[in-house]
């Protein structure tokens, strides 16, 4: 099971918007990439992730799974997380 | 108290003048009266409304130190001025030539050693930050065309070309760096730095230190928008302790007496910081320091008085600047008088 983690110093706003204080970055997230980031804050798995956002959203499981290990792997390569 | 300051060129290559006027006002405790020194009638600083109590043109130091001191000494007998800062690298060495004889008719100024200010000059850097363990890029020093075809041996194109005391170019090739290296030496004079290319992002450090080895503070900023001259327009305050040890490591070394600003780039290679340059005076961008809230400006006025500073610890992450372009409107009468009477 894989658990990534925020560092520390990065906060993001209710609007969505991302600020990385040690290199002056900022970035964008849009309603769910905000819910998925938040949830990486709090620890949680990628099977934990999916099944909150399949609470909300009509989607096979292995999709999202998918979409989500993109958008971290995303977040990775911007150093907005680091995986354990 | 009375304090004059220089550089008040607030143009699109913008001096540090204004800026250090306004940290100076930021200041609750500043209750002094500003007087401003230009190179120039049209510097805008000095059409610029409750800037300045006074203005007054003065020599440039190239033209002869004796005809700066008389200019200093005829502005003294009228303004009895306290303190002095100078804030462009052009002047830096003229003033620190005449600090004993402007001690003596009671301006104060907090100024570098010479030693200091040829530890970090262009061509110095490179040994300073081997001999501490800086991380610096590699260069080799040019006095002829014919030296750079040296080039390859030394490093892969493309490289910097650098003047000894302004202007830059990246080149990509032989041709390029003959062009680069007359555009400059022309303007310049020699030596020329040919300077290890490195890709990466551009951190700046403002910094301030009290010429015994101690950082009263230091502020570092990421440039957000940069025009076509490589000025910062826009800017934002950062926070790598990395970074910040640096600065403090070089004004450490150097025991550096003044404001500075160091200018870094972290190799996306290797994630590592490279110090560029050593600016002998407070950037043009100093005025997000105080707001930041680190008033380096108003704490060098301080140690120019004498007085003692507390260190600053921490500033504000986040903080912006962003530059605007004003007009300014005035009478032909201004202009006729700071032109004629070289005072206003």
């Amino acid at each position: 099971m894989k658990t990534f983690i925020v560092p520390e110093n990065i906060a993001i706003s209710d609007s969505g918007f991302i600020f990385l204080p040690s290199t002056g970055e900022t970035f964008t997230l849009n309603e769910l990439g905000k819910q998925i980031f938040k949830l990486l804050q709090a620890k949680k798995t990628i099977e934990e992730i999916s099944s909150e956002i399949l609470k909300e959203y009509d989607i096979d499981t292995l999709t999202l799974e998918r979409d989500i290990e993109d958008f971290i792997l995303r977040l990775k390569s911007l150093n907005l997380v680091t995986q354990v | 108290m009375k304090i004059a300051i220089t550089g008040l060129n607030a143009t699109d290559n913008p001096g540090p003048g204004v800026p250090v006027i306004r940290s100076l006002r930021h200041s609750k405790e500043f209750d002094g009266e500003i007087i401003g020194f230009i190179y120039d009638v049209l510097e805008p600083g000095i059409y610029m409304e409750n800037l300045t109590r006074k203005n007054y043109l003065i020599p440039y130091p190239s033209s002869g130190l004796e005809n700066l001191y008389e200019r200093l000494a005829y502005i003294q007998q009228q303004e009895k001025i306290d303190v002095i800062i100078p804030t462009l690298d052009s002047e830096l060495f003229g003033f620190v030539k005449l600090e004993d004889k402007l001690k003596e008719l009671g301006i104060k100024m907090f100024l570098p050693s010479f030693e200091q200010l040829n530890i970090r000059a262009k061509d110095k850097l490179f040994d300073f930050c081997t001999d501490n363990n800086i991380y610096v890029p590699k260069n080799i020093l040019v006095s002829s065309v014919l030296d750079l075809h040296k080039i390859p041996e030394e490093f892969d194109y493309p490289v910097v070309v650098k003047g000894i005391f302004y202007d830059a170019y990246i080149v990509n090739n032989l041709e390029e760096a003959k062009t680069a290296f007359l555009k400059i030496s022309s303007k310049w004079g020699l030596p020329i730095i040919v300077q290890e290319f490195l890709k990466g992002d551009e951190f700046n450090v403002v910094a301030l230190g009290d010429g015994t080895g101690m950082t009263v503070g230091a502020v570092a900023m990421r440039k957000l928008y940069i025009t076509d001259k490589g000025k910062g327009w826009a800017g934002i305050t950062i926070f790598d302790n990395n970074l910040i040890e640096i600065s403090k490591k070089v004004i450490e070394s150097i025991k550096w007496r003044s404001g500075m600003e160091l200018e870094f780039i972290k190799s996306s290679e290797t994630g590592q910081y490279y110090l560029l340059e050593i600016n002998p005076r407070f950037p043009a961008w100093v005025y997000l320091a105080p707001n930041a809230g680190q008033n380096l400006p108003y704490a060098l006025l301080q140690l120019a008085l004498g007085k003692k500073v507390e260190q600053f610890d921490k500033y504000n992450v986040g903080t912006i600047f962003v530059r605007s372009s004003w007009d300014l409107f005035t009478d032909i009468s201004v202009l006729e008088k700071i032109t004629t009477k070289g005072e206003i």
